[in-house]
């Protein structure tokens, strides 16, 4: 029974005073980095927040809370009104069960109306236990905002898009980042409120360790520029040896698809698809790329296409404004050293 | 409490990933008549990991059960998941009613206490609906630890711990917990066997436990959100073929995306 007891909401006072108001008001879950900086996801889900035209209540957890403080307030985002900042180490990693009943007393004992997050690997963590425990249905992966209750998802890995009415009382989404852009730097007037109290969860989870890819390269997710490799690069070797300069040249994010990163020739957290990373990038490059359905759902709303392939019939051909076909050892380092000069 | 593994696999009949989805008539759905289905790739690996820990330990494996909730052919599913080596299956019939995650998540939560299940391996979405959410709801309502995305499952079955390694935004982490445990599988969990002829027709005998949601009379199984209109997305315009480099970096630079 004493699992129950962390989601029994007993009334903790603090929460009451937030997030009243007739026309609605916005919870926004806030991701930071180790060094206190939001994440490009998290800007996101606070620019998409700011569409539906309530006033923006932004969450931030975890040990460094307190110094992603100072870049929330140094945001274009006139709705957001109050930071809650729950300075506690239990939060670190954003482990869901110990956020859970955070979010949930938020949620059920205040007058939040919605509740958003990025569809990050966290956003998609923490949302649906969240939903769970407050019997709420969440919108996931939402691309557009038509109005308060009205939301556009892709479903059947993007192939259609369900436009959805959210007649619940308090409605929780989670936003595609790449379709909405980051919240620009500027200020904004929000005051910044400590959550000094919370329920501890009594779940028995730990958090052991990441091994997490360091690169200097722009983050996937919220990249201008993705130079990504396919089955047709044959090995590691040559992924490495094609790729990197090419992405160098042009100060790309990498990525990958499944075939790539199931033969090794990269990081698991490079893959872009459907079960991957989606993105949407300015200029988008596919190498030795074929382009299955699972793929094109991670890419194919970027603005500019390239795919060079030395296949004419690959279906990426059908979705790039740009194609080429040919061998990629001899294209490629011509590309690249052109590219350089640009 | 006794040390034994008592695993739960959820399976969803899903139309087959490879196939381009058709709109119907009124704009409202996808079309399910005279199209390809298949088991969720997800769950595919979900029924796979069960069977490979049993294998791994024997002893402590005391049932591995299937369920699926769906019309009433999702009983196919079933019978590839105890040819693959479940012991027991139950099918719900849902008919032609959709049910979304939370419903879902809540008849699992009875059939989780009906089976005294303490591990729930499944998969981490649907390639239908795309929603990532019923692993994490199932473990929210029974209170449980949840490891979602998992790309690697250690269970110690002396301590009933499990430790597991998951995929996340810009590589893994690891958690550890107790039992029991949701844990949802990501692809790089590990590759699904094939179901060989005779171990298919030795599944035709195995326990099938049939009921339909009018069962769960206590569950409200209507549909929070409204679908208001399904579309294609919009195409993209045609692109052109180029025959050199050079072209290519012209065009490039025409569209300023260089």
């Amino acid at each position: 029974m004493f699992r129950l007891a962390a989601y029994n909401c007993k009334t903790v006072p603090v929460f009451s005073r937030y997030g009243s108001g007739r026309f609605g008001s916005t919870l926004t879950f806030v991701e930071a980095t180790k060094d206190g900086k939001v994440t490009p996801s998290s800007l996101s889900a606070l620019n998409a927040s700011s569409l539906l035209g309530n006033d923006i209540t932004a969450l931030i957890v975890g040990s460094n809370a307190p110094s992603a403080v100072n870049s929330l307030k140094e945001l274009d985002c006139p709705q957001l009104k109050t930071i809650m900042v729950a300075k506690n180490a239990a939060f670190d990693n954003y482990l869901p069960e110990n956020l859970t009943p955070l979010c949930a007393n938020l949620l059920k004992q205040s007058g939040y109306s919605h509740f958003v997050a990025a569809a990050s690997a966290v956003g998609k963590n923490l949302l649906p236990r969240v939903g769970a425990m407050c019997d709420i249905q969440p919108i996931n992966d939402v691309v557009q905002i038509k109005d308060k209750k009205t939301f556009v998802r892709p479903v059947y890995a993007g192939n259609v898009l369900l436009t959805v009415e959210d007649s619940q009382e308090k409605k929780i989404i989670s936003i595609r980042s790449s379709s909405f852009p980051a919240a620009a730097t500027g200020a904004n007037s929000a005051s910044v409120e400590d959550i000094p109290e919370f329920e501890a969860s009594n779940i028995d989870v730990k958090w052991e360790g990441a091994n997490l890819l360091q690169s200097e390269r722009p983050e996937l997710g919220s990249a201008k520029r993705i130079v990504s490799g396919g089955r047709g690069l044959k090995n590691k070797e040559t992924f490495e040896k094609l790729i990197t300069p090419l992405a160098d040249a042009c100060n790309a994010a990498i990525g990958a698809t499944r075939a790539a990163v199931d033969a090794g020739f990269c990081d698991n957290s490079l893959q872009i698809g459907q079960t991957g990373k989606v993105v949407a990038p300015e200029l988008y490059i596919g190498l030795g790329v074929s382009g299955a359905i699972q793929h094109m759902a991670g890419m194919k709303d970027s603005k500019v296409i390239v795919a060079i392939n030395k296949d004419p019939e690959a279906p990426i051909f059908q979705y790039a404004d740009f194609g080429m076909v040919g061998d990629l050892n001899e294209i490629v380092p011509e590309l690249t050293e052109k590219l350089q000069k640009v | 409490m006794s040390k034994a593994l008592r695993i739960l696999v959820p399976i969803k009949r899903v139309i087959d990933p490879q196939i381009r989805p058709r709109i119907n008539a009124a704009a409202t759905a996808v079309q399910k008549t005279g199209v390809q289905f298949s088991v969720n790739p997800f769950d595919d690996i979900a029924v796979e990991e069960a069977v490979r820990i049993r294998e791994a330990k024997k002893v402590a494996v005391e049932s591995i059960h299937a369920v699926s909730i769906g019309p009433a052919k999702s009983q196919d599913s079933l019978i590839t998941a105890l040819a693959k080596g479940a012991d027991s299956a139950t099918l719900v019939d849902a008919k032609d009613k959709e049910l979304e995650p939370l419903a879902v998540s809540k008849i699992l939560q009875k059939i989780v206490e009906k089976q005294k299940s303490n591990l729930v391996i499944m998969g981490k979405q649907a390639t239908d609906d795309d929603s990532n959410n019923t692993g994490q709801m199932l473990a929210g309502l029974l209170g449980w630890p949840q490891a979602t995305n998992a790309a690697k499952v250690e269970i110690d079955e002396a301590n009933m711990r499990a430790k597991v390694t998951r995929e996340v935004d810009g590589g893994e982490e690891v958690v550890s917990a107790a039992l029991p445990l949701v844990v949802t599988t990501d692809l790089r969990l590990n590759t699904p066997r094939y179901v060989t002829l005779p171990n298919k027709m030795k599944a035709k005998k195995k326990p099938m436990e049939k009921t339909t949601i009018e069962a769960f009379t206590d569950i409200d199984l209507e549909p929070r959100l409204k679908v208001l209109r399904a579309e294609e997305p919009p195409a993209r315009p045609a692109g052109v073929k180029v025959g050199s480099v050079d072209e290519l970096v012209a065009k490039l630079k025409e569209v300023k995306a260089i």
